[in-house]
């Protein structure tokens, strides 16, 4: 019973270290208090910037931007990675361009998307699902070229025809792995609309704020930005992992 | 070389009647296997072989490892192509038979997105049956092996024992003319194999389907047959093709009857001199 409870709190260990060791810095005056709030002001200053609704535009807009990139990102990287797995041929004829895309850092394209698309929405969204389509293409394409050899030929023997084992067989292989690509393409999403809203002229977005907050050394609120930062990534790799866990329930086992 | 690939007239003449139990059909040929030719890689496994596969008996293929027992199954069951040579089965080519297999990795052959229950229903969707037609041939098939656990379960759900019996009811639902079962129970504990055993063996007596099996465990092998295909190491050969007539239904116990015993000392004899060979 009690180790049950203990076993519980377990995972709250790391977040409260994290903010003892961060209060007792501050406290002991071994940082700068410029440079480094307390914990409790810098929470304090977080929760009166989301009531009065200063910081809840940011977020929204950040979140907006990576949805939209996302969700143009995985309407194309899904269909075109699950075609690109089903046909080896195709696959290793592009392999080596996503390959190289893939581990091209996206921020290295952000002059050359400036330069097409200019200071503009458009262009942070635009960035953001180029990296993201990769990510998500590539995912994709591989859980459809490493599905189970005999699952295969299983439907083959039952008679089912190519399509069918597209249908019934490939895409539900994939689509573990696929999750795996929607679940860090919407990371790499964030990442890349945190960069172009700090870097690329911008009004809105939390990279935008964190950015603006370190000019004017507002450290309180660099600090609350970065925080909502995190938790905002944190937050929609659990909704993926939810989402997993509860359309692919045969992940994994 | 032609004449032999034409059907035996016996086959061609000879009233089918699947339902019918198994004496009282003549034994013949059902699965010919002639001039057959596979290499892997440019060395070759199969070479110019032939096979003659009784109909209404089952077969269990024996030998060394990696002496291609998987393999000459697979081209037979048309999983893997052949080099050269002509597999017919009562004269018909694969794509006019019906055929059911089993798989030894039953995780990775059943679809775990479905229900065991719609795992087996599956080959009769492909089939094109109806509705009704198919859950009426999934009751019956669960009536026939006395199913007591949940089929609305996914496969991850269910033991490995229950597994490998939802793997074969899925090949068996279409009304296979043959079917084939590549070491299906090596990944089941003895409880299971024993039990597994059983009802192929009851469905065998029940639809006298032409059954080939590939076994690396030399009890299994016998108990069930009718004839042991014994193989040699590669470039394969048959060693030995020995029959084992010990009457139906054989239980646990027939395991200590002396023709099993002989029967048995007589493969290991043969195996050991292949191994050595
Ligand atoms: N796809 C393949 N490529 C190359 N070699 C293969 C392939 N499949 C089987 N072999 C070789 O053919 C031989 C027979 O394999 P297999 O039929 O699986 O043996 P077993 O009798 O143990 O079932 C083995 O030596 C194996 O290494
Ligand atoms: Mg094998």
């Amino acid at each position: 019973m009690d180790a049950t409870i203990a076993r519980r709190l377990l995972p709250l260990i790391g977040p409260v270290v994290f903010f003892a060791v961060w209060y007792g810095v501050v406290a002991l005056g071994l940082v700068n208090k410029v440079l480094l709030p307390s914990p409790l002001d810098t929470v304090t200053f977080l929760a009166t910037a989301v009531a009065k609704g200063a910081m809840v535009v940011d977020i929204w807009a950040t979140f907006l931007r990576t949805a939209i990139a996302f969700l143009i990102a995985a309407a194309i990287g899904v269909p075109l990675g699950i075609a690109l797995g089903a046909s080896e041929t195709a696959y290793r004829s592009v392999e080596f361009l996503i390959d190289f895309f893939r581990s091209t850092p996206s921020s290295a394209l952000i002059p050359l998307f400036l330069l097409i698309f200019g200071i503009t929405d458009a262009n942070k969204i635009a960035i953001a699902a180029f990296a993201a389509v990769l990510v998500i293409l590539f995912n994709s394409a591989y859980g459809v070229m490493h599905a189970r050899k005999t699952r295969i030929l299983a439907a083959r023997v039952m008679g089912a025809n190519a399509w069918q084992i597209f249908r019934d067989v490939l895409l539900l292989e994939s689509l573990s792995q696929t999750f795996v690509g929607l679940r860090n393409g919407v990371s790499m999403a964030l990442v890349i609309v945190i960069v172009a809203e700090m870097f690329i002229g911008s009004e809105t977005g939390l990279g935008h704020r964190i950015i603006d907050a370190q000019q004017v050394l507002n450290v309180k609120d660099m600090y609350a930005s970065i925080l909502v930062t995190g938790a905002l990534g944190y937050l929609l790799n659990i909704a993926f992992l939810v989402m997993e866990k509860r359309f692919i329930h045969w992940s994994g086992k | 070389m032609n004449e032999m690939l034409l059907p035996d007239i016996e086959a061609a003449t000879a009233i089918v009647h699947p339902s019918l139990p198994i004496q009282l059909t003549r034994s013949r040929t059902h699965i010919t296997v002639r001039g057959l030719s596979k290499a892997f890689d440019g060395v070759p496994l199969y070479q110019n072989f032939d096979l003659d596969i009784p109909e209404g008996r089952i077969v269990s293929i024996f030998g060394p490892n990696g002496c291609g027992k998987s393999t000459i199954m697979n081209m037979i069951a048309g999983l893997i192509p052949v080099d050269a040579g002509e597999i017919l089965f009562d004269g018909k080519t694969l794509k006019e038979t019906r055929i059911g297999y089993v798989f030894q990795q039953y995780r990775e052959a059943l679809f775990p997105w479905i229900r065991a229950i719609d795992n087996i229903a599956y080959p009769l969707k492909r089939a094109g049956m109806g509705k009704a037609a198919v859950k009426a041939r999934v009751d019956e098939l669960v009536a026939e092996f006395e199913i007591r656990f949940d089929l609305s379960r996914y496969p991850y759900e269910l033991s490995g024992g229950q597994q490998q019996t939802v793997c074969i009811m899925r090949a068996l639902a279409p009304r296979p003319e043959v079917l084939f079962l590549d070491e299906p129970f090596s990944a089941l504990d003895y409880e299971m194999t024993l039990f597994i055993r059983d009802k192929l063996q009851d469905i065998y007596l029940k639809t006298g389907v032409t059954m080939v099996i590939v076994s690396h465990d030399l009890e299994d092998a016998v108990f069930l047959a009718d004839k042991i295909l014994l193989l040699t190491r590669r470039p394969t050969r048959i060693a030995e093709y020995l029959p084992f007539d010990l009457a139906r239904p054989r239980h646990p116990d027939s395991m200590a009857e002396s023709l099993f015993v002989s029967t048995k000392a007589r493969a290991l004899e043969i195996f050991q001199r292949e191994v050595k060979a």
